[in-house]
């Protein structure tokens, strides 16, 4: 018996590429995914509801600031409402990218999903891939809601520079999904996610001006939000939509969060 | 003998300090049950997931089918299915997802339809995973290791929680696996599982394989610990315990005679393999007719205790454990 136990290695059928069936992969991952009614909710539905609750709830909302600012001010003539836009789509980034996805991961850890993927052909990259592909549509899927509906409900100003508005979100979406993945790469059980997500996602948003949007910022809030991944995509879409000029400080700071935090997750992802 | 299809070679794996895997070698025919039986702790999961290319070895070689499993494990995934101690599936998908779900990843899959009814999960395919009972989770853990189509099955403690039925059930199941040509290799801490699906196996105890062979070859290659036991009427008990005390003073093929657990009208007669034949004809010679008279079948727990020195206990607080030997026993006498 041990004689034979050195026949030459063979291959006996050429292994998959890895990614082999992640069509289905992610179609069913979306389902999975949809059957979770808080994911939809904060993914899809809190941008909305934020923005209609605030811009009815709160009198004056609705006005357009003529008195409170300096006629000279980029928010001039502008409704309260538009001057939350750009918070409320930073957030939206920040609670898939923050809140939902470190959970999801954390939750597949736990159960040793991941591990049991990798005993079969499938790469267990590929359901890495196919949740960012996941929230990342959700991104988009909730932020154009939130638009159409505040549009219809508000009437809100076209940005003055879409393009800089644009590169904003697209970055904004690289720098807070590359901290969504190292919290990801990192925490192993979904009760310690929830509660790290939380402790970041929360100040992210007070600095991004959730509570202080736009012409009320406190300039310590400002000076200090602009060097974080929300605060930065916020103020950049500001200056995009209301304003004239390159917000170059704030994609800079998006640029070096994504290109520290990104290499780091991927080196740091633990699969058990 | 065939090539074996799977060839542990003096594995070694430690996690630290700690020793898991100490020098672990066997080798698996195809189409055969084997067995990977030893107490928990003892490094089985250990072995079969560095042979599954999830962990590396600190030593030794293993191979699938040839194929070097830690330098090359995405080589093997197509034909090797490996079924995982823990659940490992989200709460909300339905069992025919999952099915397919995995079915997809593979060159060559079985039909999820065909799986679902050789497990007898057709009713439960629509169910979600949080909503399956252990038996159905454990049924649905061994299709998603077949859906593949694999020639190699790795099934690790694959009846731990099942409740007698159920697991008598997954026996009869693994066995239809292996007749449909799959080779086996089956992870337990159950000595009767073992017993009686094994066609061989594998003792191990504390990282190092204690005994090797088919089930019968190691409990008929036992020195000794033959016992019969002998229930007398109560009248009878004094005289039948002096004349078995004089039986094991004179004969050396009996070596001793002991009350059995509370009943003081029971005794074990240990001895050679001869036991019985010097027995039955002392106690004709005395006139002494016992009421009952029985073998103790030996078992692979006396095969682990002539091999460690120690009796077989499964560690740790395993509750099914006591109820499943009461059991089994039971089914044995039937």
């Amino acid at each position: 018996m041990t004689a034979t136990a050195t026949a030459t290695p063979t291959r006996v059928r050429p292994s998959g590429t890895g990614w082999r069936g992640f069509g289905r992969l992610l179609r069913t991952e979306t389902a999975v995914w949809l059957r979770d009614s808080a994911s939809v909710f904060f993914g899809v539905l809190f941008p909305t509801v934020l923005l209609v609750g605030v811009g009815f709830g709160i009198p004056g909302m609705r006005e357009p600031m003529t008195d409170d600012v300096p006629p000279d001010s980029i928010w001039y003539g502008v409704t309260p409402i538009a001057t939350y836009l750009p918070t409320v789509l930073a957030m939206a980034i920040g609670t898939l990218a923050i809140l939902s996805l470190p959970v999801t991961f954390a939750t597949f850890r736990d159960k040793g999903v991941l591990r049991r993927l990798s005993t079969t052909p499938m790469r267990p990259q590929a359901i890495i891939v196919a949740h960012l592909v996941i929230n990342v549509a959700t991104t988009f899927v909730g932020v154009a809601l939130a638009l159409v509906v505040a549009q219809a409900a508000f009437g809100i100003v076209r940005p003055e520079q879409l393009g800089v508005v644009l590169g904003a979100f697209v970055l904004g979406m690289l720098s807070l999904f590359s901290l969504g993945m190292l919290l990801s790469a990192l925490v192993n059980k979904p009760s310690t996610a929830n509660a790290v997500a939380s402790l970041v996602y929360f100040p992210l948003l007070f600095l991004a001006g959730l509570w202080t949007p736009g012409p009320i910022m406190p300039d310590v809030v400002r000076q200090i939000g602009q060097f974080t991944p929300m605060g930065a995509a916020a103020q950049a879409m500001d200056t995009g939509w209301f304003g004239e000029g390159f917000p170059l400080s704030q994609y800079v700071v998006m640029v070096v969060w994504t290109a520290v935090l990104l290499p780091l997750a991927i080196k740091l992802f633990r699969w058990t | 003998m065939a090539d074996p299809i799977v060839e542990v070679s003096h594995l070694r794996k430690t996690y630290g300090e700690k020793v898991a895997v100490d020098d672990v070698s066997f080798a698996v025919q195809p189409g055969e049950i084997f067995g990977i039986l030893g107490p928990n702790g003892a490094g089985k999961t250990t072995t079969v997931e560095t042979l599954a290319g999830l962990r590396t070895a600190d030593r030794g070689t293993v191979r699938v089918r040839g194929i070097d499993t830690q330098r090359d494990p995405a080589a093997v995934r197509d034909i090797l299915g490996v079924q995982l101690q823990e659940a490992a599936l989200h709460d909300k998908i339905t069992v025919r997802e999952a099915l397919t779900l995995f079915a997809g990843f593979y060159a060559n899959p079985a039909d999820p339809d065909d799986l679902l009814a050789m497990l007898d999960l057709t009713p439960h395919a629509d169910r979600r995973f949080a909503k399956l009972s252990g038996g159905q989770k454990q049924r649905l853990s061994i299709a998603l290791a077949l859906i593949g189509n694999p020639e190699i099955a790795i099934l690790d403690e694959l009846t731990t929680g099942l409740d007698p039925q159920a697991r008598r059930n997954t026996w009869e199941l693994v066995e239809r696996v292996r007749d449909s040509g799959v080779t086996i290799l089956l992870v337990t801490h159950f000595m009767e599982e073992a017993e009686r699906l094994c066609d061989r196996l594998v003792i191990i105890d504390a990282g190092n394989v204690v005994a090797e062979g088919t089930p019968r070859e190691l409990i008929d290659g036992l020195e000794g610990g033959h016992t019969v036991v002998v229930r007398f009427a109560p009248e009878d008990v004094e005289r039948g315990r002096r004349e078995l005390g004089v039986l094991v003073d004179r004969d050396p093929e009996v070596e001793g005679a002991q009350q059995v657990g509370g009943s003081p009208s029971e005794l074990a007669v240990t001895g050679t393999r001869r036991v019985l034949f010097s027995l039955v004809p002392a106690l004709a010679a005395a006139d002494l007719v016992p009421e009952d008279v029985r073998t103790v079948a030996r078992s692979l727990e006396d095969v682990f205790l002539a091999h460690t020195g120690r009796a077989y206990t499964t560690e740790s607080g395993d509750a099914g454990a006591p109820t499943d030997t009461a059991l089994v026993t039971e089914g044995g006498r039937s």
